[in-house]
């Protein structure tokens, strides 16, 4: 464990990526704290350009709304949307991908051919039809991105659990009379976990990014001050009000610029052999 | 190869009747009732209307049956009729493709020469700081919003710099023709396409650059080198050529996601395509006509995928002989 700590604290883009995500974290469990008042409340006149009040550092929107509030309360939506739908992901992708691997034949491929279904289906345009048809709200946008993720997930564990699966230890369980889930469970899954958590990582940013374009879309939850939703209120007045669509996509850019760092750093501590091969 | 082609075909036949199997399902899952949704969308939701709905689209029959009527339809390129454009789904779709091809196609064009030239020079120059500015720079592409580039791509060069149009598909009112309306086009390509293509490049310059290191280490290389061969003829002959493989097989699999990005594009820019059209149908909540562009568009990439599986074969002759 200390071992993966140094790897990945060496990796300076990693470090980088864990403090501006520390950040955002902050921000979004501070927001009630910071902002007591919704963010969707009126606290001045609309369109007030970034540092003319000390009040309102980035300004208010069309609606006389504080941007800054705006950002904090988006952070809660893109983590939670972010994280949530990356573990739903998770929950559908490892079975399919365990229990193909591990069976093969028929299973694996009735299995396959499902989640290739999936893989070649346009992803976004399933997430809007998705979200669109089961009226846009948290549940339906997770749920959505859950459905278009999972693919990478199955496939991967399959990959792993294929290669184990031939394994002498794997065969000592059999003969030893352990159950198949058990054996699963037990001593395959465990092998493939560091490979699942690097995915992973990356697959928060993605459903971040997938969010806030469903939300620019106008298929947010109407009831969550999101980063795309800002953006997407604000494109029809980016001539008047440059800073409503720019700020929130500094956000976005970051936070997910953050995620992809802390997946590389991630993949080169815990694939030392792979991190040294490509210096 | 025929074989190849023809097994490939029947597949995507395959999957394009689970997706209008699925789209029938997603109709049927929307809340509320299937002609009541329809008669909303017409604006007239009486009784007697409702009813003739109804029959008309075989609402009272078996669900089973239902499907079959409408995957019949969809053999005759009927893909439904949109109530808020007044027109069949499919004469609206068929008058936008060519604007989304037009903008996808060059978007990849773009993405796939700027992506691989830049993951080249990359490879090139481990470590120096032409390297790190390239690298630094698809990390940035690749995490930025496709939707807030655009925006801000508006902002600075049509907006403020006022170079580029930022809005629509060609002058209204110019009324150009021949030469020089496709030039006028061409400009209003240029912002649309290059944001599009930004994410992609990225994607494709660390796929190239990573690819290229791999090759390069490879036994073949160093026989290469010892035979006295000069670098560039290594570099453009012996590794880029076997580098490119796993570039192809990508660009072939990220069709899909340009075709989503084109709705996020198109959205920002005004550009008149199939995108366009679904954020229009999103805002009416016209279903029937958001399910056609979603099979449309998912058999476009059907396409594009066959389309770089025949590539793949041209370009790695391994393959035609173990095929």
């Amino acid at each position: 464990m200390s071992d993966f700590w140094k790897r990945f604290s060496r990796n300076r883009g990693a470090v980088i990526g864990i403090v501006i995500l520390a950040v955002v974290v902050l921000v979004a469990i501070l927001a009630p704290m910071l902002f007591p008042q919704s963010p969707w409340r009126m606290v001045q006149r609309p369109f007030l350009p970034p540092l003319s009040m000390n009040q309102y550092p980035l300004g208010t929107d069309a609606l006389g709304r504080d941007v800054l509030a705006g950002l904090a309360y988006g952070a809660q939506v893109s983590l939670l949307v972010g994280i949530v739908s990356t573990v739903a992901a998770l929950l559908v992708g490892i079975p399919i991908g365990a229990l193909a691997g591990y069976f093969g034949g028929a299973a694996d491929d009735v299995l396959m051919r499902f989640t290739e279904f999936f893989q070649t289906v346009p992803s976004f345009a399933l997430a809007i039809v998705l979200v669109a048809i089961f009226e846009p709200n948290i549940q339906s946008i997770i749920a959505a991105i859950a459905i278009v993720s999972w693919p990478p997930v199955a496939r991967l564990v399959r990959g792993e659990v294929l290669s184990l699966r031939s394994r002498e230890y794997i065969e000592a369980a059999i003969l030893s009379g352990q159950t198949s889930a058990a054996i699963i469970w037990r001593q395959v899954l465990p092998n493939t976990l560091s490979p699942i958590i690097v995915l992973a990582s990356l697959m928060v940013a993605t459903a971040i990014l997938l969010e806030s374009s469903l939300s620019f879309l106008g298929l947010g939850d109407p009831n969550m001050m999101s980063w795309g939703y800002m953006i997407g209120a604000a494109r029809t007045v980016i001539r008047q009000a440059w800073w409503l669509s720019f700020f929130p996509g500094v956000a976005i850019l970051l936070t997910v610029l953050a995620l992809n760092l802390i997946g590389e750093g991630l993949n080169d501590a815990l694939n030392p052999r792979l991190a040294r091969r490509g210096k | 190869m025929l074989r190849f082609i023809l097994m490939r075909l029947v597949k995507a036949a395959i999957i394009l009747i689970a997706i209008l199997t699925l789209n029938f399902f997603l109709i049927h899952a929307a809340p509320g009732d299937p002609a009541a949704v329809l008669a909303g969308e017409a604006g007239a939701a009486d009784a007697q209307f409702i009813e003739q709905l109804r029959e008309r689209f075989g609402l009272d029959k078996p669900l089973l049956t239902q499907l079959g009527i409408y995957l019949g339809g969809v053999l005759q390129l009927d893909l439904g009729y949109s109530y808020r454009q007044q027109m069949p789904v499919a004469d609206l779709i068929f008058a936008r493709l060519p604007a989304t091809l037009l903008l996808t196609l060059t978007a990849f064009v773009i993405a796939l020469v700027l992506g691989t030239l830049a993951g080249v020079l990359a490879s090139a120059r481990v470590g120096k700081w032409s390297d790190t500015v390239i690298s630094t720079l698809a990390l940035l592409f690749y995490a930025t919003p496709l939707f807030w580039v655009a925006l801000m791509a508006v902002l600075v060069f049509s907006v403020f710099l006022n170079w580029l149009p930022g809005f629509g598909y060609e002058t209204v009112g110019a009324n150009h023709t021949g030469f020089r309306r496709a030039l006028d086009i061409a400009q209003h390509l240029i912002l649309p396409a290059t944001t599009l293509g930004l994410f992609f490049m990225a994607v494709y310059m660390r796929m190239t650059r990573a690819s290229m290191l791999e090759v390069s280490r490879l036994d073949f290389v160093k026989t290469a080198r010892a035979k006295g061969l000069k670098p560039g003829i290594i570099q453009r002959r012996h590794i880029f050529r076997n580098a490119m493989l796993p570039v192809v097989t990508l660009a072939g699999l990220q069709a899909g996601q340009l075709v989503g990005g084109a709705v996020l594009t198109e959205t920002v820019f005004a550009w008149p395509g199939i995108g366009r059209l679904m954020f229009e149908a999103l805002a009416q909540r016209d279903y029937n006509l958001l399910l056609g562009i979603f099979f449309v568009s998912a058999a476009m990439v059907l396409l594009f995928n066959l389309i770089t599986d025949i590539l793949y074969r041209v370009v790695d002759p391994r393959i035609r002989v173990a095929s």
